[in-house]
Formats: C-alpha cells, structure tokens, sequence
C-alpha cells in the first residue's frame, strides 16, 4: 500500500496533543511524555506543527540546529540524552530564531504536509504531534494529512480555570 | 470600494489598540477586558472591545456575556453592551452552544473578521481594543489590512516572564515592524507571585534571560509595566466580573492601572501630533 511505502511505514503510533487554549502546556507535556516513554525503552519522535511559535526545539536545546535532506526527504535532529528522540519544526528551518512566521493558511498546509510526508523517521513506537492552540489550518491539515496511518488518538491538555 | 466601505465604518473611530501576543495563555484577553474597563471608567468615554480570537473566544465570558447573542438593525450588527459605554463583539455571541467549535480554516476566519469591521454598528468610537489569538497569521494579516482603511495607534504585546514565551514574542515584535504597525510597548504579565499569608514573593515563571526588560531593551521597545500573578484575576475571569473593580487594592490593580494610562498618554498625544500634521 502507498502508506507501507512512506515515511511513516515504520511508525506504530501517532499522538496527537491538543488543546484548544494556548499556555496550557503542550509542548511541555509533548516534551515531557517523549523524554518518558524514551526513558521505558521506546523509540520516540516528535512532531512540532507549531508554525507560529515552535517551542520544541528549545525545550530539547536544539534551537540553534539545522536540518538535512536525504534521499527520502528531511533527516530529523536527534535530541535527547541518547540523541535518540526525532525531532522535526519549523524552528530549524528559520533564518534566525525570531523571524517571524507570517503565513496564512495555505502556506501552513502546505508545510504541515511536507512535515507529515517528507521527514524520514524510520522506525519508532510513538511519534508525538505538538499541535499550536485553536481549531484551525494546523489542525485540520494535519489530522487529514494523518489519517491514513496508525493515529491512535489525541490527549487533550488544560489548566483549571 | 471594499476599503472604502471599511473606511467609512471606522471613521467614528479615535483610537484603535491591538492586543498581540505570539505566545498562547499569556493573558490577553484578560488585559484587553481590563484595557476596556479601564478606560470606560470614564463614562464620557464611548468604548468598543472586539474579540477576533474565532478559535478560542474569551472576551464573552470575562466580560461576563456568556449566552448575548447578536442583534441586527438596520445599521447593522448590534454590538453587547457591558455598559452604557462599553460594546463587545465577538463570535462567541455568534455560536449556538458555548462547546460549538469553530473549525475553519483562514479564508472563513478573514470573512467574519471583515465583516465584524464592516457590519458592527460600534457608533463614534473614542477607543476600539481589538484581542487577537496567540501567533501572526489570517486574523493577524487580516486586521492590519483591514484596519489599514482606517489607522491603528499601535499594538500592545503581553508576555510572561519565561524565555519560551519570550521567544514567541520577538517573533510578534518582527510581525509588527514587518507590517509597520507600532508597537505601544509591551506588558510582562505573570511576573512574580506574592504569597497572601508570608508575603514572601516567588517567580512562578523564573525569567531566565532576563524576562520581558531584557527584551525590550534589546529590541529597543518600550515596557509598559510588570503585573504580578493574583490569583483573583483568575477568578474574576471565570466569573465575568472585572477584576478592577473586584480587587482595587491588589498589587496586580496598580500595575493594571498604571499601563492603562501609559497606554492613554500614548494614544492622546498620537492623536494631538495627527492633528498638528492636519
């Protein structure tokens, strides 16, 4: 099938993080629950559809790499104490660190796309999704994006208020 | 003719703010609900307070207007009034059910932000908040363009102290000099925590590069005030109720209130240096 044949063939679980309300802490928890299961043995990688304001990569000390393209699309930068968490965002693609990403919608899609089609993973148990705040152009591209793969389900994170 | 349609619109408006963040949870919404208050303290003051967050609306229910829907005249829409002088709009008056999501992508986001400018009957306006959602995107783009008919004095960006809101708030500084939209000053919210009991101060989100001073003097921005964490704000919001007005001896009070009319001060002489050009 086209889905055995792609990049995301040797993943068996996709993640999503959602909220819906930003500051919550998503990507804290993404970072937090990739360190975990890698901690249990598992092969991780995280996903940072964050466009506007990606903040994985600072969270893993990563925010001053860049990226790499290899036969089957873009080599993700390898973080964590093992170096063996994946790690894809639009961070590492940025000219300098506070550029700013001023895109609207369809420039979104078409990047979150490439970031679900064209990242070699390989194989890992999870990949996590960080997702930015709110229902919009991120979300719906990169649930459609997902769909045909082993998407397991989303965890919904919140404050108490 | 579209612009001119705009033009039109807003030309009963004064003064128009933006409130920008980059960084979701940062308070927002909470400023521009106080913003709003604030200045319609002032009864012969005519505020208009519009919420383009279409994904995640909270003006509605800190301003205490869960469940207002909107009315059409035939000036257009009704805005919902808090006060006699202070109007809301916002899609959340716009849903049938507060749980409602609102899935859409920019293009329907761009069309409702449009028509909350072209449609809402706000009147002569001395003060229009616009609240945003976190990051520089379609209601970003939208709204400079839009307002663009008519002029902004500037916008207000709002920060915690922790360098990965920080981050995401530079990224807002260079969206505002990208768009040539002037940058008011910046508001470092969540700064430092007073316990009510020992009265000992803690940093809840330690400012680890310096927090939003640092930034701003590097970026050559001005910063408008610190406001600490109280717990009341919070609750205040929860329950629709202006925290002003809830706790006017609150630290968090002063500092609101201080920023407030920094923000005053800067729109007034704005105006008085438009005029002299004019």
């Amino acid at each position: 099938t086209l889905a055995e044949r792609t990049n995301l063939a040797g993943v068996r679980h996709i993640l999503l993080v959602l909220s819906g309300k930003g500051g919550v802490g998503k990507s804290t928890i993404s970072t937090e629950l990739a360190l975990a299961l890698r901690n249990t043995g598992k092969r991780v990688g995280i996903l940072d559809v964050d466009l506007c304001g990606p903040s994985i990569p600072r969270m893993l000390r990563v925010q001053d790499s860049a990226v790499h393209q290899c036969d089957s699309g873009w080599v993700p930068v390898f973080v964590g104490q093992d170096k063996a968490i994946a790690l894809m965002s639009i961070g590492f693609l940025l000219e300098r660190p506070d550029d700013a990403v001023v895109w609207r919608g369809p420039k979104k899609n078409a990047l979150i796309k490439q970031f679900v089609t064209d990242v070699a993973w390989g194989d890992l148990d999870f990949l996590i999704v960080d997702t930015p705040p709110g229902t919009s152009d991120e979300h719906i591209s990169t649930v459609e994006a997902l769909r045909p793969y082993q998407l397991l389900g989303a965890i919904l994170v919140t404050t108490p208020q | 003719a579209e612009a001119a349609e705009l033009r039109a619109r807003l030309r009963a408006v004064r003064h128009t703010v933006l409130v920008l963040s980059g960084k979701g949870g940062v308070g927002k919404s909470t400023f521009s609900a106080l913003l709003a208050h604030g200045l319609a303290a002032d009864e012969s003051k005519q505020v208009a307070l519009l919420d383009i967050d279409i994904c995640g609306p909270s003006i509605p229910k800190m301003m205490g207007l869960e469940g207002e829907q909107v009315h059409q005249s035939g000036s257009g829409w009704s805005p919902v009034y808090v006060e006699e002088n202070l109007g809301v709009m916002s899609v959340g008056f716009l849903l049938s059910s507060p749980d409602d999501a609102v899935i859409w992508r920019g293009p329907k986001k761009n069309g409702l932000i449009k028509q909350f400018l072209r449609d809402v009957d706000w009147g002569e306006v001395d003060y229009l908040i616009v609240d945003t959602p976190p990051g520089t995107s379609d209601e970003h783009l939208s709204i400079v363009q839009y307002l663009s008919a008519s002029h902004i004095d500037g916008a207000v960006i709002v920060t915690t102290p922790q360098e990965v809101s920080l981050q995401d708030v530079r990224k807002e500084i260079n969206f505002c000099r990208k768009v040539k939209l002037p940058i008011i000053g910046v508001v470092e919210n969540m700064s430092g925590f007073v316990c009510p009991k020992c009265k000992n101060e803690s940093q809840i989100f330690p400012p680890t590069t310096g927090g939003a001073e640092k930034m701003c003097q590097n970026l050559n921005v001005s910063l408008l005030g610190k406001v600490p964490l109280d717990p009341q704000i919070g609750r205040s919001c929860d329950r629709g109720q202006s925290f002003l007005a809830e706790a006017p001896e609150s630290p968090a009070t002063l500092s609101y209130r201080n920023i407030i009319q920094r923000i005053q001060e800067y729109c007034e002489q704005h105006h008085f240096q438009e005029e002299k050009i004019m």
